[in-house]
């Protein structure tokens, strides 16, 4: 059961074949005997879930079951669920039960989803390999020894060991597509304004965007059908027609223009990842797609561009972290200003708090135009060298890693090196584009390797179609990590 | 550019975050690693470009002036660390 898509299920309880509280269950007991091994899951409450899925049966019994009733879905834990301990990885949130839901959580719950449970993720969603939670790193389940990649580091692994049809994810630098790289999933991170950000720990506002991690395209085209949508409680959220995100997956790619950018295969990508990815790219020919050379010329200041930026919006999204309203506080103060500054020495972990007085000094009086101002500038010519690109392509693809999975602790030492795993994804934050990540093959240690689609604003619908013909002519979709069964 | 110790003092009381004077100079390390990595922002010419905050080209939105929420004080209250007669309590500001 735990290897079926979430498509596959669907029928299944449509056919009543399955019922909600049967599969919910063969989850659950999968969570509680293997999620130690990889610590995907910070918080499981069997009795909610079961709660929920009883009531998803009753809906179907109702006759008013939804697509999506009954699946359960793994909530990363930067999703404020009401009732659920909601923590996003930090200290500073241990004790954090959110009075509300955010609206991904609200729209899957009203389609009769179910939360399986909320999964660990890097600290503030601040990482590339889930090594800065403040509940213990996460594993991945092809390699305990190695990372996931990160922020969704849990809710990817969680997919990979078959603990979850589907789980939902931020990507704010690569935090959705990196891990299904780095396990051997599927993820995607629509573009910007597309799914709401109200509920969804912020942050770096003008980066952070919601999306689904599952092992198929299909999968996240159903899952992107209820996550996304209009709503009014974020001011960025964009106002247009509901789409289904379902509608073009048959057609054929034949005639399609893929835009491989001289950028995504210069040095750097290790040979097994280059090797795994030109076959994937020799998979599109036979399928009678056409590749054109494009350019990306401004891709190489995305690094510094983004550690710019991200961390700017972050000391403002996280000054509200203060000891007053919610969340830790420091026990032993002189006054207020001594609570705030122990309490956030105390409740923040390192990695957060070096972004924090990065983004601080950037903002701060007399280097605000040299910094962010600058960095906004620079933004427009990456979104622009892109919109250039689309020109000549339909869809643009290469490498979502430049490496596969690396072990813990290899790059925890040097900020810089963990910043530069991102390289290929954070250009296409920067854009507000919608990426995704498919699995394409394995290194000679047999760790996953991740092809990226990068579409135009808007093409959801067009790089879901090209990742789902890539995934009927090939398997690597199917393939799981030993010792998950 | 190259920051000091004294900057590092200053940046984390800014923040709000207490660095003890033994961890100033780890941070100033990791802190100079990065610019290291933000100064190739610099070699470019940006005479002329629009900063971009936002990829679409969008205003904020306006609503009607009229009262949308409803009084929940008590539920989000019953999250805080401290809290007498529905105000948050903290350490006195005022002598």
């Amino acid at each position: 059961m735990h290897h079926a898509t979430i498509s596959t299920l669907a029928r299944q309880l449509a056919e009543k074949r399955l019922s909600s509280v049967e599969v919910t269950r063969h989850f659950l007991r999968r969570i509680s005997t293997l999620s130690a091994r990889y610590n995907c899951f910070i918080t499981v409450d069997e009795e909610q879930s079961l709660a929920q899925a009883r009531a998803a049966d009753a809906l179907r019994a109702a006759g008013r079951a939804q697509p999506m009733t009954g699946i359960p879905v793994a909530q990363k834990d930067i999703f404020c669920a009401k009732g659920w301990l909601t923590t996003c990885g930090s200290k500073i949130l241990g004790n954090f039960v959110a009075p509300y839901d955010a609206h991904v959580v609200e729209r899957l719950n009203g389609a009769g989803a179910v939360i399986l449970g909320k999964t660990n993720m890097d600290e503030f969603a601040m990482g590339s390999s889930n090594e800065t939670s403040h509940h213990g790193p996460v594993r991945n389940p092809w390699d305990i020894e190695t990372v996931p990649g990160g922020s969704s580091g849990g809710s990817a692994a969680a997919v990979a060991a078959r603990l979850a049809p589907g789980a939902t994810g931020t990507d704010t630098g690569g935090s959705i597509r990196q891990p299904a790289a780095l396990t051997g999933v599927s993820g995607l991170k629509p573009t910007y304004g597309v799914v709401s950000r109200y509920g969804m720990i912020a942050f770096a506002s003008s980066l952070d965007q919601g999306g689904p991690m599952a092992k198929s395209a299909g999968d996240l085209a159903l899952l992107l059908n209820v996550m996304a949508g209009f709503d009014a409680r974020d001011s960025t959220s964009l106002e247009r027609d509901p789409e289904d995100y379902t509608r073009e997956l048959a057609r054929p790619v034949a005639g399609l223009r893929i835009g491989l950018p001289r950028e995504f295969f210069a040095q750097g990508v290790s040979p097994d990842v280059a090797r795994s990815v030109d076959g994937a790219v020799a998979e599109f020919r036979k399928l009678g797609c056409e590749t054109v050379e494009v350019g990306l010329p401004n891709m190489r200041l995305s690094v510094p561009v983004y550690y710019v930026l991200a961390p700017a919006e972050a000391s403002s999204n996280l000054a509200r972290y203060d000891g007053v309203r919610y969340g830790y506080r420091a026990p032993e103060f002189t006054d207020l200003m001594d609570m705030y500054k122990k309490t956030r020495a105390q409740g923040f972990g390192a990695e957060v708090k070096r972004r924090i007085l990065i983004g601080t000094y950037v903002l701060s009086h007399g280097y605000y135009d040299a910094y962010y101002i600058r960095a906004q500038k620079l933004r427009r010519l990456i979104a622009a060298d892109f919109t250039e690109a689309f020109k000549r392509c339909d869809v643009i693809m290469g490498p979502t890693s430049p490496t596969t999975a690396f072990r813990l602790g290899e790059k925890s030492g040097d900020p810089v090196q963990m910043y530069l795993s991102d390289i290929y994804t954070i250009a296409v934050n920067l854009a507000g584009l919608p990426g995704m990540s498919v699995p394409c093959g394995f290194d000679a240690k047999g760790l996953p390797v991740g092809l990226q689609i990068i579409g135009n604003y808007f093409r959801e619908a067009q790089i879901l179609n090209v990742a789902h013909q890539y995934q009927l002519a090939t398997d690597w979709h199917t393939r799981a990590p030993r010792g998950i069964d | 550019m190259a920051l000091s110790l004294d900057d590092v003092r200053r940046v984390a009381h800014l923040a709000r975050i207490a660095v003890e004077e033994a961890e100033v100079e780890r941070a100033l390390t990791d802190l100079n690693g990065i610019f290291e990595l933000i100064g190739e922002m610099e070699a470019v010419d940006v005479a002329g470009i629009e900063p971009m905050a936002h990829a679409q080209d969008v205003v904020l939105r306006l609503r009607e002036d009229a009262v949308s929420e409803r009084d929940q004080h008590a539920l989000f209250q019953s999250v805080a660390p401290q809290v007498e007669e529905d105000l948050y309590l903290v350490p006195k500001v005022i002598e």
